[in-house]
Parts: C-alpha cells; structure tokens; sequence
C-alpha cells in the first residue's frame, strides 16, 4: 500500500532522516514511535506531499508520488486524510463547515446531504450538536475529534494521525485510540500513527515501527516490540530518562549530570 | 560604520528577495485567476473587508485632507487674491495624486496587515498544511480572492475618497473663503479632466495588486509561531507602504514624461 525506501530529508545541515525504509500493509495501523523532534511529522508530511523528501521514493498503491505533478497528487490525496497535531480546523468556519469543507470543495451535493454526512461523521467520533459551534470553542479533544470527523467525511482509503492523543486528557485519549482502531476494523482502511504515547501505540497498532536518528531501528508486532531487547527501544518505551537514548545529554530534565 | 553597511545590504538584499518571490508569487496568482471554478462568494466575503468595512475610515481621512489642503492654502492664495482657484488644485491634487496614495496606504495599514495575521496565523497552526492535504491549492482558496477584492475595491474606495476630498475642500472654501457652492464646483469642473481621475484609479488597481501580493506572501511565509505572525505584519506594512510610494513614482513619472498626462 506504501512503500518507502531511501528516503532522505534534510533541512540545510540537520539531517532527518537518511535512507529511509518502511513498508505500510493495506488496511494495517502502523505507528510510528519515536522523540519528539526526531522527524516523524516530516516523515508523515513527506508521505502526504506537503514537504518534498530530497532523495529516494514514496509508493503509494504501487504509484511513485514524490515525482508526480500537484495536480495528480491531488488525485491520490482525495482518499487520503490527515489529521493534523492541533486539529488545524480552520478558525473561520464553524463546526459544521470544516468537517463540510472537502464535500463543499469537490461536491456539488444537496445541502441536506452535506448536513447529514456531517452529523453522521460527527456522531462516528463520538460528538453531537456542536455544528455551530467556532473552533475556538471547542477544547483540544474536541478539537481532535472534529479533524478527525472532517477528514472521515472524505471517506478516505489512508488516514494519518499526528500525536492523535497529545495534549488530551487520558480518557479523551483513550475514546480517540477506540476511534482508530474501529475505524480500521469497519471501514478497513489503512492508517499511519505518529505519536510517542506507549499506551496509544500498543491499542491500535498492528505494527510498530521506532524511529530513532533518521532511520526506522525496528519494526514489528506490538508484542515484539514490547518483549524487544533492543535498548535504545526498551528505554523509550518504558520511559527512562537515563539510557542509550540520552546518553549524549549533558542534561536529563533538568537535573545535571 | 562597517556594521550599518552589512546592515543596509541586508535589508537591501531581503527587500530585493521578497519583491522576488512576490513576482513568482503574482504569476501564480494570475495563473490561478483564470483556473475554474472561481468561487464568488469567497471574494465577496473579501470584498467587504476591503471596501464596505474600510470605508469609513479612508472617507474620515480624505475628508480631513480636503480641508487641510484648503486651509493650507487659502493663506497664500488669499495674498494673491487667487482663492478662487483652490477647489482646482484641492480636486487635481486629490483625484490624481492623494486619494489614491492615502487610500491604499490606510488599506494596507489596515486590510494589508489583517490579511498578513490571518494568512501567519493559519500557516502556523497548520490549516495552511491542512489546506493542501484536503487538495486545496493555498493559492486558488486564499490569495486569489483577496487578490481580486483588493484590487476591484482600491478604486472604488479611492472615488469615494475623492469626491468626499472635494467635500473637505468645500467646507473650507464655502464657510471660510466665501465662494460659493456654484462657483466651487464650476471651478471644478472646468480645471478636472478624465484622465486626472483616470490615473488616479490606475495606480489604485496597481496598489491593490501591491498590498494583496505582500500581505499574502508575508503570511504564507510565517515562521516561528505568534512572534513570527507579529513580524510579518510589521514587515508587511512596511514593505507595502515602500512599494506604494515606489510605484507611485513610477507611475508618476511615466504618465508624465510618456504618456504626457
């Protein structure tokens, strides 16, 4: 479904990520762990088309995008959705027009049908009578939660998900994790997970892949990779502030050496 | 003295680069003008912005420059016992030079800067992004009709402007100098020719052009969160009100020395 390989990206000297491998199994959830700042939304965003890679290629469905015109890789990206870290609804419409904006844009639907898609996607993540309501309103989970219903209104073949549960609190959180995984169960489709929260990695991955210094170290089952050995893994997921990782650091949070 | 000409080089060599891209960014804008579909509603709703809600002011300030001019004026005039010619000068001057000018500066203080922190507000909290991802072209949805309600509404505030000039200048002339309401607009008529109004409103499509291309760019271009969006918006100002009074210039120049106008 999507093949990445020897992907490279650098901004001037800061390199993100060099030669980089992945492969995303159609209708599998693939989550993506790894620092924050290492590069996982750039990675995300080079897959969507909005930062161009430097070097190496990006299949998506066998169709190589980082060479394709924009108008052409807008045809791909109508079945593909993202949602952004902070929502990125756009603060001049209400509710009910963001999570309308695709159908609005591309479809010239009956206004009853683009107001019962909405309600309907709204009501898949969990959210009512809140179509009049301004972003501005609406608190962070919310938030979330309608980036999500606005990109569910595309019915989309691939979602990505920025950090879906950072800045939310733990029960938000876990009703978004339940989210992602229904919605690969019922719509089947193939989802690519940013995020760096163990608890949300472990309920809706099939596969998950550690990015650490530009390169994907490990890729495997959520099982394999919580039993893995590899410490630089075994620190981050079990959250130390001393190991491989930030052996390098002069400062551990705060605290010198 | 080294430190102020490394200094001036680099403002010199941004302003050079930003009037670059602003160049690349135009040829966009036009190519995407002409891309269907073209949806009207968006350039309304900019339109209002532009012009309805702007009115007031830019009226305010030409109304103030009439009666400034006037006043400024009638004190040498009235040694020369030549007042009778102010509402001429008061209505050239505005028609082809003021209006227009103070008109897309204030629009560019105003609407310009507006569209900068709107446009570096949506870049950094990735609704730009989001844009793209939804494949929408940031151009097409956000600069195109900003682009066309400012250069469609700069005239038609830069006419009201001058005619609520000429107003200012009456006030002065009729209560202060003791014309008459005929005779001020006789003289007006007789010394007012098209192509006075005409040039005015050229430079005003031109200015239009200016403030929706800068206030665009700087918000497109917004880096590093919410002192970034305060940067561009300075930034934007500054850059339009030099690129105003540089095309001005120009514009000057050539009506005058090619044109003959």
């Amino acid at each position: 479904m999507i093949e990445i390989s020897n992907l490279c990206k650098s901004f001037e000297n800061n390199i993100i990520f060099s030669n980089l491998d992945l492969t995303v199994k159609e209708g599998e959830t693939m989550v993506i762990i790894g620092r924050s700042g290492a590069g996982k939304s750039v990675l995300l965003k080079c897959i969507v088309g909005l930062m161009s890679p430097d070097a190496g290629s990006i299949k998506i469905r066998g169709e190589e995008v980082t060479t394709l015109e924009e108008k052409e890789y807008n045809k791909i990206r109508m079945d593909m959705g993202m949602v952004f870290q902070g929502g990125a609804l756009f603060d001049s419409m209400n509710v009910e027009e963001n999570v309308a904006f695709v159908l609005n844009e591309f479809m010239n639907l009956d206004p009853s049908i683009v107001r019962d898609k909405v309600r309907d996607s709204l009501l898949l993540v969990g959210l009512q009578d809140i179509e009049k309501m301004m972003p501005a309103e609406l608190s962070g989970g919310m938030k979330k939660r309608v980036s999500l219903a606005r990109v569910l209104c595309m019915e989309p073949k691939i979602i990505f998900y920025d950090e879906p549960t950072t800045g939310v609190d733990p029960i938000t959180a876990d009703a978004i994790n339940n989210l992602i995984v229904d919605l690969s169960k019922k719509l089947n489709v193939t989802s690519i997970v940013v995020t760096h929260d163990m608890n949300s990695a472990y309920k809706v991955a099939n596969s998950i892949a550690m990015f650490y210094h530009g390169q994907i170290i490990a890729q495997g089952t959520v099982d394999e990779i919580r039993h893995t050995k590899h410490p630089v893994i075994r620190q981050f997921i079990s959250g130390d502030a001393r190991g491989p990782i930030t052996d390098g650091e002069n400062l551990v949070f705060g605290h010198a050496e | 003295m080294s430190r102020l000409f490394i200094y001036s080089s680099t403002a010199i060599f941004n302003f050079v680069c930003n009037v670059g891209d602003m160049s690349i960014l135009l040829g966009k804008t036009i190519y995407w003008v002409f891309m269907p579909p073209l949806k009207m509603q968006r350039i309304l709703i900019q339109s209002k912005k532009v012009g309805p809600d702007s009115f007031m002011i830019s009226a305010l300030i030409a109304f103030f420059i009439g009666v400034i001019m006037s006043l400024q004026m009638a004190g040498q005039m009235t040694k020369l016992s030549a007042e009778i010619y102010i509402p001429s000068v008061v209505s050239v001057s505005l028609t082809r030079e003021l209006a227009p000018v103070l008109t897309a500066l204030i629009v560019a203080g105003r609407v310009g800067a507006g569209i900068t922190a709107e446009l570096g507000t949506m870049t950094v909290t990735e609704q730009v992004e989001a844009l793209k991802a939804f494949a929408v072209n940031p151009i097409k949805y956000l600069v195109v009709p900003r682009f066309l309600a400012l250069i469609v509404m700069l005239p038609v505030l830069a006419i009201f402007a001058d005619i609520i000039g000429i107003l200012g200048g009456f006030v002065i002339c009729v209560n202060k100098l003791g014309l008459s309401p005929s005779l001020y607009f006789t003289m007006i008529i007789q010394s007012l020719t098209v192509k006075d109004i005409v040039t005015g409103l050229i430079k005003t499509f031109f200015f239009g052009g200016i403030i929706a291309l800068v206030g665009c760019h700087q918000g497109l271009n917004v880096k590093a969160g919410a002192e970034g969006v305060g940067k561009a918006t300075t930034a934007s100002v500054v850059i339009s009100f030099i690129l105003i009074i540089m095309a001005d210039c120009i514009f000057t120049t050539m009506f005058y020395f090619v044109f003959d106008v």
